[in-house]
């Protein structure tokens, strides 16, 4: 069945491939970074007593985590042009460019999954140390920012990683709005060349080797975290 | 804002768009479910393979589930409905390329029913490892074979603990049946789309879109609280248990 596999497609394409991964990784990393960090305000948003802060987070990461990201990502194809006409009040504006559309998108889906993944670490530091902060007189933002957060995200690190791998195959979806991530540039020479079965078997290798890695990686992080405690 | 859209008359077909709503909430359902009974099945024998100790039961287990979570969904459904025809024997190619009825429908229900069981499967066997070796010991100590244990202990118990993450696959799995769309599946997404680009009303239909994946997501939730609460063993897993 692979008798007439046409390897050299595959060699042909690198370069293209090689763009379409480094546009897969920046998405991956840059809309990681900004879902951690929209993810823990929307966490201490969550676990604040005061109801107008906690009632919009919920209703915001509730919302997102119904909703399918495909439905997400053309959703913010949509508003973040019309935003960008309001903020500049210009009527042509052009808006910002599809790779900062598609990185509000995945930062803004994200930032849904990792509140629940920050506030459940929060929660799970010991009331003690919270209690231990204000005895010290550390204001609220002292206390979180010196004591509480440090610990939380250390227990995180290996749930933080993993939502990083399962982001990582979520950015293929990119290809619903055609952009050229590694998915979309398989996609592309598959379809020029006729060598789908090629392109799509290459890319599920070169998918499954790196998560495989990874996940590996993050296994051999929470054993040693683990011993460490 | 202007939701009359919905009862203006539509492009083709000869109803209205609130015509192609309801088909796309048909096919997303109709998907998600369908895909959800392979996941179910699938995933329960694959999750009970990787907790038996036959390394030969074990690793074909594990393989598979390595295998179905490390590939993003996208590129699995790609597989199933572009590759695979062109890589089994010729006589079912053919008839995958020719007379295969629906042919974007099974293969988006047969590739997310695969691609979840790989998750089913790990819940699963936490829900088996979650339970004290000590009732299997019981269950052997009175005579039980391995697999009455599995039948009238582990399962039973390990099913019951696992509801909530079982509740949220099942709602990932309705989420995910969106990316059918990507293989010409017209499911809810991918008609919200279509009715808003011949409408132009793309902030009114993506709302009804949004609010119709919300409502599914409640409706699964009440549904599996209710189950956890008519199946709860009393004593067991108390009001603690949720």
């Amino acid at each position: 069945m692979f008798s007439d596999f046409d390897f050299d497609v595959i060699s042909r394409s690198m370069p293209y491939m090689g763009e379409g991964m480094l546009f897969s990784l920046g998405l991956t990393f840059l809309s990681m970074i900004g879902g951690i960090f929209l993810g823990t305000l929307l966490a201490l948003m969550r676990l604040s007593s005061f109801r107008v802060l906690n009632a919009p987070a919920a209703g915001y990461v509730n919302l997102t985590r119904s909703t399918p990201l495909i439905l997400v990502i053309f959703w913010f194809y949509f508003l973040v042009p019309l935003a960008m006409k309001k903020i500049s009040g210009d009527a042509y504006a052009t808006g910002i460019g599809p790779f900062y559309s598609a990185l509000i998108a995945f930062t803004m889906f994200e930032a849904a999954y990792y509140c629940e993944i920050i506030r459940a670490g929060i929660q799970s530091v010991p009331r003690g140390q919270s209690d231990a902060a204000f005895a010290l007189g550390l204001t609220y933002g002292q206390g979180m920012r010196r004591v509480i957060l440090p610990q939380a995200f250390r227990n995180m690190v290996p749930i933080l990683l993993t939502q990083g791998i399962i982001l990582f195959q979520d950015t293929s979806l990119v290809y619903v709005v055609g952009l050229t991530d590694f998915m979309g540039a398989a996609s592309k020479i598959a379809q020029r060349d006729g060598r789908l079965v090629e392109m799509y078997l290459f890319a599920a290798l070169v998918y499954f080797l790196l998560c495989f890695s990874a996940s590996y990686a993050v296994k051999r992080l929470q054993v040693k975290y683990g011993a460490g405690r | 804002m202007d939701f009359s859209v919905f009862f203006q008359p539509a492009f083709s077909g000869g109803g209205i768009y609130l015509d192609w709503v309801f088909s796309g909430i048909k096919w997303t359902l109709l998907v998600s479910i369908l895909a959800w009974i392979i996941a179910f099945t699938v995933g329960s024998v694959l999750g009970v393979l990787r907790t038996t100790h036959p390394v030969a039961l074990r690793a074909p287990a594990t393989a598979y589930v390595e295998v179905f979570r490390n590939i993003p969904l996208l590129v699995q459904m790609f597989i199933w409905y572009f590759v695979l025809p062109e890589i089994v024997p010729e006589g079912l190619g053919n008839w995958m390329k020719g007379e295969m009825p629906m042919p974007e429908f099974w293969n988006a229900v047969l590739c997310l029913g695969f691609y979840t069981a790989s998750r089913v499967a790990e819940q699963v066997r936490s829900g088996i490892q979650s339970i004290p070796d000590g009732q299997t010991y019981a269950g052997l100590a009175v005579g039980l074979t391995r697999a009455q244990v599995y039948r009238h202990v582990l399962l039973p118990m390990g099913y019951r603990i696992i509801i909530p993450p079982l509740t949220s696959e099942f709602l990932t799995i309705f989420k995910n049946s969106s990316v059918a769309l990507t293989i010409g599946v017209l499911e809810l997404t991918a008609q919200a789309r279509q009715i808003s680009e011949y409408t132009f009303r793309t902030f009114e239909v993506f709302t009804v879109a949004t609010v119709v994946y919300v409502l599914i997501t409640l409706a699964v939730t009440v549904a599996m609280r209710a189950l956890e609460n008519r199946v709860r063993v009393p004593g067991y897993m108390g009001s603690g248990g949720k």
